[in-house]
């Protein structure tokens, strides 16, 4: 561990009883959903993690509690120094207070999250689908989600995929 | 195939002012297909007679479902996707894969395989920034830099076409190294280029610096407060043009980005004309770390021997028993990653492009992120164009650089 | 067509309808300026300088669609973008022709998901394929010169059955 990060650890587990794991040298803290907004603006203004990196999420399905981890890469650029932070979501009906006050980057990122793992950011300004199609159904990202596929064009079933194609001959 | 959809103002009533609701300001529908927006970016914009009132950017509309068709590959397979998220920057997507990759299964590269990654990345990020010159010159009505920033990227480009056999998607990266060693012809090419590029940068700028109608199009536009720049995720030039110095090669070098002499150009004034200038600098920065590497290119292998994770030669594989059942593992099976995450950053021509990587023990990724630069960049649009002309409108987009394959993913 | 050998002095030219239409049609074919991913880097470079698409009378890439003949759809075809492709299509005047360049328009290529069509023949009628990922600058002039022989192939009543 970096040592500049010690006091920041140390703090963020006394306010926030957040628990530490680290790999590679890379430090992350797991906080719960109901303080993570108080965490971020903590780390922001008195930590100066004056930049959130990354936003983004990761589904464990079939496990149900927690299902998603909501991941924010936190980044300092006056002490150079990088921080994860990762909210356990839990898969029924998952919601999360908007970061967007704290920083404005994860109004698109909650956005994207929403449209591809189907998490509801509470008090956002604006949680519309962002990649998808308006009218598309599900989250394309959850596990549970097929990858979809389509069979390829071949010499051996030319005429059977043809018939999908009708607006192929005009 | 579902209808296109009708656009009512009930849907975005939150996002425009309330004069939009009486008429009294004109909602406007630029792109998806429009010349210079870039890509396939639709803005939605509310307009007083010429000016931006409030501008709704529509992504998605080149979504390919990157990071979920990654899970279902391995790990040496998933590599080819990263080439085609940000197009103009192939070498350095795959770069910050091949990054994750390493740290989450603990690889080593070699050196000289490093100082080649240094190398063609350099060369792409001056080939990147000469798409963006030709094409911004476009938009403001500078054709000739088209044509001029085209016939440098081709050389670039035959450069990558020598050392991989492709022009642009080359997948020349590897976990561990690099696919193969340069070809003898390598250093000579690269210092051809060197020798006549320090004279077409100088060229662009004699036709554009301090060309009057460009500082007239370009000067006091799209203004960017470094306080909004950070709180959006902006990185890049933008970023550096608004004053603030911050680049990952000098910040966290990685790749033996510090054994390099450069400067990270910056400017304060934080408008299209600094990151202009910002740009431009960088490709003679880039050259100049491209001289360094090349001069102490050292020797040596250009994969790491670490057979639980790179293939072994082809010659190996005639005489040894073992290489064989490497080789036939890693090409069937592929190798396997601990339960864990890493997050790998490097600085691509548009910004921080990060990689969160997740691996489940299988030889698949569990989850791959990609934090494209470009997303967090458009984010702050809306932000900048308020008050501008439409014809400012297109002088701001091009200038933060968006490339639509790196925000749709 | 050899316009010069068969002047003669007499200033008067004797030929088919067909052959001039069509002569007409391929010497001027005016593309969209239609870029969705990777290939549409590799189409820039094909009008720019060093492969110089204009030589066969392509240079104008028209903005919009309502002046252009061909459509050269460059790169991988979303859900959302599909809608919005089949109306450009509908908006080009008769005749118009369509090239699929790269393999993603051609058949999905290595995207084979949920978000992108398996080929933009699930959308619009292609006449050309061009190969490649993405195909070099070459490929595409050679997809051009294909299509251009395609059209000088047409006879009149070929477009009377097309377009009654």
């Amino acid at each position: 561990m970096d040592k500049k990060l010690e006091p920041i650890v140390k703090a963020a587990q006394e306010k926030f009883g957040a628990v530490v794991e680290e790999f590679r040298g890379e430090l992350h803290l797991v906080i719960k959903p109901e303080k993570i907004i108080e965490a971020l603006t903590y780390l922001r203004d008195e930590q100066k993690f004056e930049m959130l990196s990354a936003m983004t999420a990761s589904d464990y399905y079939p496990q149900s509690a927690p299902r998603f981890h909501v991941i924010y890469q936190l980044n300092s650029l006056a002490k150079n120094l990088t921080l994860q932070a990762r909210v356990p979501v839990s898969g029924d009906q998952p919601k999360l207070p908007t970061a967007v006050g704290v920083y404005g980057m994860t109004n698109w990122r909650e956005r994207e999250l929403f449209d591809m793992f189907g998490i509801n950011f509470e008090e956002h300004p604006d949680l519309r689908r962002i990649l998808t199609p308006e009218d598309s159904e599900g989250h394309p990202l959850r596990k549970d989600f097929p990858l979809g596929y389509e069979e390829p064009q071949f010499t051996f079933n030319y005429d059977e995929v043809a018939l999908r194609k009708m607006f192929a001959k005009e | 195939m579902t209808q296109i959809e009708q656009v009512s103002i009930e849907k975005f009533k939150h996002l425009v002012s309330e004069r939009a609701l009486t008429g009294e300001t004109m909602l406007l529908n630029m792109g998806p297909q429009h010349p210079s927006t870039h890509g396939v970016l639709r803005l939605l914009l509310e307009l007083d007679g010429e000016t931006v009132v409030n501008c709704i950017p529509d992504i998605g509309f080149l979504h390919t479902g990157i990071e979920k068709n990654m899970e279902a590959k391995t790990y040496q397979k998933a590599e080819v996707m990263t080439d085609r998220l940000d197009y103009m920057n192939p070498l350095g997507n795959n770069l910050a894969y091949c990054m994750a990759v390493e740290k989450l299964v603990d690889l080593d590269v070699p050196v000289r395989a490093q100082a080649l990654r240094v190398i063609l990345t350099e060369l792409q990020r001056i080939s990147s920034h000469l798409v963006w010159l030709g094409t911004s010159g476009l938009d403001l009505a500078a054709m000739s830099m088209f044509m001029y920033c085209f016939r440098e990227r081709e050389q670039i480009l035959d450069i990558f076409e020598l050392v991989s056999g492709q022009r642009m998607m080359t997948t020349y990266f590897r976990p561990g190294g690099v696919w193969r060693d340069i070809p003898v012809e390598f250093e000579k090419v690269v210092r051809d280029f060197l020798k006549i590029f320090h004279k077409r940068v100088d060229e662009y700028e004699t036709l554009l610096t301090k060309n009057p109608l460009f500082l007239d199009r370009t000067m006091t536009l799209g203004k960017l407060d470094p306080a909004l720049a950070l709180s959006f995720g902006v990185t890049g030039p933008p970023l550096r043009a608004s004053g603030v110095n911050w680049d990952l090669r000098k910040a966290r070098p990685y790749m033996g980005y510090e054994q390099y002499d450069f400067d990270v150009p910056t400017r304060t004034e934080g408008d299209v004309y600094a990151r202009y200038l910002v740009r431009v600098q960088e490709m003679r920065e880039s050259l100049k770390i491209v001289e360094q590497a090349l001069n102490k290119l050292p020797l040596g292998p250009v994969r790491s021997d670490n057979r639980k994770f790179v293939p072994p030669p082809r010659s190996e594989i005639g005489v040894s028993m073992e290489a064989l059942i490497h080789h036939f593992k890693l090409w069937t099976e592929g190798f396997s990653a601990p339960k864990a995450s890493v997050y790998a950053a490097i600085e691509s021509p548009r910004g921080e492009l990060g990689v969160y990587m997740e691996g489940d023990g299988s030889p698949k990724p569990h989850r791959v992120h990609m934090r494209t630069p470009s997303f967090d960049n458009l984010g702050v649009l809306p932000h900048i164009v308020k008050g501008a002309l439409v014809a400012d409108l297109v002088a701001i987009l091009s200038s933060i650089d968006i490339v639509l394959g790196d925000i749709d993913r | 067509m050899g316009i010069e050998q068969k002047l003669g002095n007499m200033g008067v030219v004797t030929t088919t309808l067909e052959n001039t239409v069509n002569w007409a049609r391929t010497n001027a074919m005016w593309p969209m300026l239609f870029g969705l991913a990777c290939c549409a880097i590799e189409m820039m470079s094909a009008q720019a300088a060093n492969y110089d698409m204009s030589r066969f009378g392509m240079e104008i890439m028209r903005a919009s669609p309502r002046q252009s003949d061909l459509m050269i759809v460059a790169g991988r075809v979303s859900k959302k973008m599909g809608p919005v492709l089949r109306r450009l299509y509908d908006q080009m005047p008769e005749p118009k022709w369509v090239i699929a360049m790269g393999d993603c328009a051609s058949c999905g290529g290595v995207f084979n998901n949920y978000a992108i069509y398996q080929g933009v023949d699930e959308v619009v009628p292609v006449d050309v394929f061009v190969a490649g990922c993405p195909p070099r600058p070459e490929a595409l002039i050679h997809g051009v010169m294909t299509i251009h022989e395609k059209v000088k192939g047409e006879t009149i009543k070929q477009y009377a059955e097309k377009y009654k």
